[in-house]
């Protein structure tokens, strides 16, 4: 039996990524067809094999649903953001006042820190330029520093570090 | 196909070109790298996310079911956006490209290039210390 399940765990390393490999190859070809579901199986397989050398162990999502109350928060930002930067493209550019804050970060794990970085460059307004080598500073570019540069990094630590930690319950 | 589903498609494509024309415009009327980065970014999230939901509705009613080819794209592109201006950044932090010069805390690019914590709060422990 143990030799069964280590079998099972070398030939699917990861078995929710290939289920997911398994459902975009269906997704991205629209069909379900036999002979797509076999090559997606084949692709599903091989590649969670493949890149499982080079894999990280990562911290595990404890709480899901916090996930979705966290894209939709993100989701607003982006839109309402968008429209602020956009009035900010098209007015005089004097009025724009660029700058660079390090931001502490609590994260340890690559992956929150991953997610992190991520939305602040998403939500348009701020870059994540680079983070530091023991992972403590993340370096943002700002489009419109406001005169309390205090004010950029409470936004990013409050709104967003604090729910990504609850998510990974770190 | 009826008139309100015309209006709502008609509605999301001109607002998704809105935003990447002010995208472009932004390239063309911001005036260091770092600040540039910022209209790209835009323009890929909510300019393409309109055009996509146009492209959702119309498939919708041509075809009768919701195409998953946009949803696919959707996530490939919250997935790389960021990635791409992450890497640009950093490339350009370490060629040292001119900023602005009303940009604040230019020391700042320094210490970021070497990956290290920020000078100034290490400068001031010292003094506490």
């Amino acid at each position: 039996m143990s030799i069964l399940s280590r079998a099972f765990a070398r030939l699917l390393p990861m078995p929710l990524h290939s289920l997911f490999l398994l459902i975009v190859w269906l997704m991205l070809n629209s069909t379900t067809s036999l002979g797509h579901i076999l090559l997606g199986t084949l692709l599903a397989i091989v590649i969670p094999v493949l890149c499982a050398p080079l894999r990280i162990p990562q911290p595990r999502i404890k709480r899901p649903f916090k996930v979705v109350s966290y894209v939709f928060l993100v989701l607003k930002d982006i839109v309402v953001a968008n429209f602020e930067v956009a009035i900010l493209v098209v007015g005089p550019m004097r009025r724009i006042k660029p700058g660079l804050v390090a931001v502490p970060i609590d994260l340890v794990d690559i992956l929150p820190i991953t997610v992190l970085v991520s939305t602040v460059t998403m939500t348009p307004g701020t870059v994540g330029a680079d983070i530091s080598k023991d992972k403590k500073w993340l370096y943002v570019h700002v489009l419109d520093m406001p005169d309390n540069e205090q004010e950029v990094i409470d936004l990013i630590k409050q709104r967003y570090e604090s729910r990504v930690k609850e998510i990974f319950g770190c | 196909m009826s008139f309100t589903v015309e209006l709502i498609i008609s509605v999301f494509l001109i607002l998704g070109g809105l935003f990447v024309l002010v995208g472009s415009i932004g390239l063309i009327r911001l005036q260091d790298f770092y600040v540039r980065l910022h209209a790209p970014t835009k323009a890929t999230t909510v300019g393409l996310g309109c055009i996509l939901i146009a492209s959702i509705v119309y498939m919708y009613h041509m075809q009768g079911y919701v195409s998953i080819n946009e949803l696919l794209i959707t996530l490939f592109l919250v997935i790389t956006a960021p990635v791409t201006a992450h890497i640009l950044a950093k490339v350009a932090m370490h060629h040292r490209v001119k900023v602005m010069q009303r940009t604040r805390n230019q020391h700042l690019i320094e210490t970021a290039r070497m990956q290290l914590p920020p000078e100034n709060d290490n400068k001031k422990q010292d003094q506490d210390d």
